[in-house]
């Protein structure tokens, strides 16, 4: 589904740039984990955020709701939501936003639980804090979300702790603890990559299905292009802290732009069995050493001088379809 | 006759989950059966606590399994006394996992791929260096970078390093443990492709330990798919992934989200009560079996 018009986008992103600082003693510049990173969400639209590891991903989704890990900190760009610039909040208004308006999912659900209080409590512990219920209200209403995320038997399970459920129970349980407020957008940090493939489905199952309901905006942080094209209706490759690509996943993943994308996707085993597979040459590029210009360069294929004059801009390729390439334009 | 034959392989667990409560057995693996070809490349998957793995560590008696045998060229693995398991090691290797872990960070490089060739009183000092550097060439690593440490490496130079610890005794049989999953996604072909130029170049037979189907797809020859410690099903991949005949099989692999198709595709749902879990495999097709009743 792909929402509304773009014109009044829920979450628009600018220019942002999140750096780390190298240490006291070192001469270096910082180093740009997230590099220069625009992009918008519709409400009710789901936008996959592919990357490596080591991309900048994770950081960026950090960005967007103030929760970089120090030193690390953002340099310029806004991040706009609902109207409102979130940079410039402090730190009480940003509290009033996360959770009630902007649900998290994490990769590790184990370390985003509390482990000494039940799952019950933890849900109701959100709809307390956002002044959305009290006391028995609150816990009823916590077994509701849990019955809702199809948790088996979710009034008894609402007495667990985290210790004692399954990797996809728990990460059912931050679904529903995300869902609580009923945000119009949720980011989900690489949701399912813990867990196994049958698991897996099951989570991407449920986040179709909560978004349909609720006509959430969804942000999916993933590894998995398979999980993109599941999922998404638009998706944004990221490599060495920029966007290189973005446009409807459709779109990328049958008719790719960018050499990563591309390379990427040719790179995946499956086409005729026992042949050799494209592999990508190289390695991904260390953050602090960066090759002047396009940084995938040193691995692209259709490398060259052009390459080198400095980070390409994005290219328009179709109709919402960009790619960092100086020849995006030249392959159509 | 078959290089590895596997028969009713089990390995049960103690485990005790809290000081004060009884002690319970986990058969891990359950009366698992299979063999490997000569140069055949056998794949297991399955879930995580399906017992793959553990299965895997068992031929190399990297944990002692609890019955059933392993026969490798006739002689059966799990009945060895210790001398003669240490010599038959030679001839089996394991490549493992997670190469950030598997390597001592206390050692060069070049140290690492020599250790078992010292283990074994495997030539002289000059030797063991020259057929380092040989081991560096075949896994495509510059023998200058011996003397650096596993940190100084990549993740998939790391699997390299490993892989050429492996080869370093000149084994025929290599149990590769999940060899890729831990790679960043744009190194798992480089890695996959040296497996596959090995496995040629070396006349290697691989058992294949993984769970990405489509990775197993395109190496593994026959696979076996495997569901709380015993095989459900077994046969030529091709088969398998064209007309899986068990429930469990048709839900791992309408499971795995594939960005070639591009679209959802219905997902099979897999009721493990409505299964009889206990029925013994019986073929379906030549080659191919199936734990169905």
């Amino acid at each position: 589904m792909t929402g509304q018009a773009p014109d009044q986008p829920l979450l628009a992103v600018g220019d942002l740039t999140t750096v780390f600082p190298r240490g006291p003693a070192s001469p270096a510049p910082p180093v740009r984990a997230v590099d220069g990173v625009s992009l918008r969400l519709a409400p009710g639209e789901t936008l996959g955020l592919v990357g490596e590891s080591g991309s900048g991903k994770s950081i960026l989704a950090q960005s967007l709701v103030g929760l970089v890990p120090p030193p690390g900190r953002i340099t310029s760009g806004r991040v706009v939501f609902e109207g409102r610039d979130l940079c410039s909040m402090d730190e009480s208004a940003l509290c009033k936003i996360r959770g009630a308006r902007i649900g998290f999912v994490c990769q590790e659900p184990m370390m985003a639980l509390n482990p000494v209080l039940t799952i019950g409590d933890q849900i109701a512990e959100v709809l307390t804090v956002h002044g959305l219920a009290s006391g028995a209200g609150a816990r009823q209403r916590a077994v509701a979300l849990l019955d809702m995320v199809r948790l088996p038997q979710a009034a008894l399970r609402a007495r667990d702790y985290a210790h004692q459920l399954s990797g996809g129970m728990r990460q059912r349980v931050l679904i529903a603890a995300a869902l609580a407020c009923q945000p119009p957008l949720i980011i989900a940090d690489e949701p399912t990559t813990a867990l196994d493939v049958t698991i897996q489905a099951g989570i991407l199952d449920l986040l179709r299905e909560m978004r349909e309901r609720f006509g959430l905006a969804l942000l999916l942080i993933t590894h998995d292009l398979g999980v993109v094209a599941d999922l998404a209706d638009r998706v944004a490759v990221m490599y060495a802290g920029r966007l290189v690509e973005e446009g409807p996943s459709c779109a990328v993943l049958a008719s790719p732009a960018h050499p990563y994308t591309r390379a990427l996707l040719a790179s995946l085993p499956g086409a005729t069995p026992g042949s050799r597979l494209t592999a990508i040459p190289g390695a991904v590029p260390d953050l602090a050493a960066l090759p002047r210009g396009c940084a995938f360069g040193p691995r692209c294929p259709d490398h060259d001088a052009a390459c080198d004059q400095g980070a390409p801009e994005p290219m328009v390729v179709a109709t919402g379809h960009t790619a960092r390439c100086v020849r995006a334009q030249e392959r159509r | 006759m078959a290089l590895v034959d596997v028969r009713d392989l089990v390995k049960t667990f103690r485990r005790r989950p809290a000081p004060w409560s009884r002690a319970t057995t986990v058969r891990a693996v359950d009366g698992v059966s299979f063999s490997i070809e000569a140069r055949e490349t056998f794949g297991l998957v399955g879930e995580s606590g399906s017992g793959k793995t553990t299965t895997g560590r068992c031929l190399l008696r990297l944990i002692e399994p609890t019955s059933g045998s392993c026969r490798f060229r006739g002689d059966d693995v799990f009945a060895l006394p210790a001398s003669r398991l240490r010599a038959l090691r030679r001839q089996m290797q394991m490549v493992f996992q997670d190469p950030y872990a598997s390597l001592n960070p206390r050692m060069r490089a070049g140290a690492i791929v020599a250790e078992g060739l010292v283990i074994h009183d495997i030539g002289t000092t000059d030797q063991r260096r020259a057929r380092v550097d040989d081991l560096f060439e075949l896994v495509g690593l510059d023998p200058a970078m011996r003397d650096r440490y596993p940190h100084e490496f990549s993740g998939g130079q790391r699997q390299r390093i490993g892989l050429a610890r492996a080869l370093a005794l000149g084994p025929s049989f290599l149990v590769a443990d999940e060899p890729v999953s831990a790679l960043d996604v744009s190194i798992q072909a480089q890695i996959i492709n040296l497996f596959m130029d090995l496995r040629e170049r070396l006349g290697l037979t691989l058992l294949f330990v993984a769970h990405d189907l489509r990775l197993v797809r395109h190496i593994c020859a026959r696979v076996a798919v495997m569901y709380r410690g015993r095989i459900v099903e077994m046969g030529p991949t091709e088969a398998i992934f064209r007309d899986a005949a068990h429930p469990y099989t048709r839900a791992l692999l309408s499971a795995a989200p594939d960005p070639r198709l591009g679209i959802h595709r219905p997902l099979v749902a897999f009721d493990p009560s409505a299964t009889d879990l206990e029925a013994p495999l019986r073929d379906v097709a030549p080659g191919h079996l199936a734990a169905i009743v």
